[in-house]
C-alpha cells in the first residue's frame, strides 16, 4: 500500500473533503490512501494549515503525496503546509491543478497502478475544464 | 557487428479482441475505473477504440477511457502489443463480459 503515491483532498466545506474521500475509495479502492481535511479552526467554511499538515503526515508515502484543493485559500494553504514539511518529505509532495472530485478520482486510479507523483498529478490535471 | 549483435530479439506478441459493452450505463466512471486499473496491471501497451477504425486511445489512460464516453451496445476494439498482450486481451474482454463485477 505505501508503496502507491497517497492523496489528500482538501476543501473549504469538511463534507466536501469527506464526501470526494469517499467517492475515490468506493470508485477505486484502498489501494491508495486517501485524507481528507475542511473547514476552518472555529468550525466555520475554510481550510486550515495544521489540518492539511496533519492529513499529509497521516497518509505520507515514500512516493509522495498529491494534494487537490478547491479553491483559493485551500491552495495557499497548501502551499503554506508544504513549506512547514521536513525538508526531505517538501520535494515530494505536490499540489494538483484540477477539480476536486474528479482530479481525486483521475489521480487515485493513475496512483493505484504504482505510478510516479509527476503522472499522478499529469494526469489529475489532463482534467482540466475545456 | 559484433559477435553478439544477431541473437534473436524476443518476438513481439500482438493480441485483437473485440467485445460488445453490455453495461447499461456504458463505459461511465466506474466501469472506466475498473477498465484502467486491470490495464495498468499488465505490462503490454493497450489501446482500446470504439469503432474499427479508432480513434485508438491508451487503455491505461483513466482520462481517456472515460472522455470515450462509449454508450451501452459499442463494440468495444482492443490491441495490445507485448509479452503479455494476449492475457491482457483476454483479461479486459472478460471484465467487460462481466459486466465489471467488484474486486474479489
Amino acid at each position: 500500500m505505501s508503496d502507491n503515491v497517497s492523496l489528500v483532498i482538501v476543501s473549504h466545506s469538511p463534507d466536501v473533503a469527506r464526501g470526494a474521500a469517499d467517492m475515490v475509495r468506493q470508485m477505486v479502492g484502498d489501494e491508495v490512501k486517501v485524507a481528507h481535511c475542511g473547514g476552518a479552526p472555529d468550525g466555520r467554511l475554510g481550510t486550515d494549515v495544521q489540518k492539511i499538515l496533519d492529513a499529509i503526515n497521516e497518509v505520507w508515502s515514500p512516493r509522495g503525496v498529491a494534494i487537490l484543493v478547491d479553491l483559493g485559500g485551500a491552495e495557499t494553504n497548501s502551499e503554506m503546509a508544504i513549506e512547514l514539511l521536513p525538508q526531505d518529505r517538501r520535494a515530494r509532495v505536490v499540489l494538483c491543478n484540477s477539480p476536486i472530485v474528479e482530479g481525486a478520482i483521475m489521480a487515485a486510479t493513475e496512483a493505484a497502478g504504482g505510478s510516479s507523483l509527476a503522472d499522478v498529478r499529469a494526469t489529475a490535471e489532463e482534467l482540466s475544464p475545456r | 557487428m559484433s559477435a553478439y549483435s544477431d541473437s534473436a530479439p524476443v518476438p513481439l506478441s500482438r493480441a485483437t479482441a473485440n467485445v460488445v459493452l453490455r453495461h447499461e450505463a456504458g463505459l461511465h466512471a466506474r466501469p472506466a475505473v475498473k477498465l484502467t486499473k486491470l490495464a495498468k496491471k499488465f505490462a503490454a501497451k493497450i489501446a482500446l477504440a470504439t469503432s474499427e477504425g479508432g480513434p485508438w486511445i491508451d487503455a491505461k489512460s483513466i482520462v481517456k477511457v472515460m472522455a470515450a464516453k462509449a454508450p451501452r451496445d459499442t463494440l468495444l476494439h482492443f490491441r495490445a502489443e507485448g509479452a503479455d498482450a494476449s492475457a491482457a486481451v483476454e483479461a479486459l474482454v472478460a471484465l467487460v463480459e462481466q459486466d465489471f463485477p467488484d474486486d474479489g
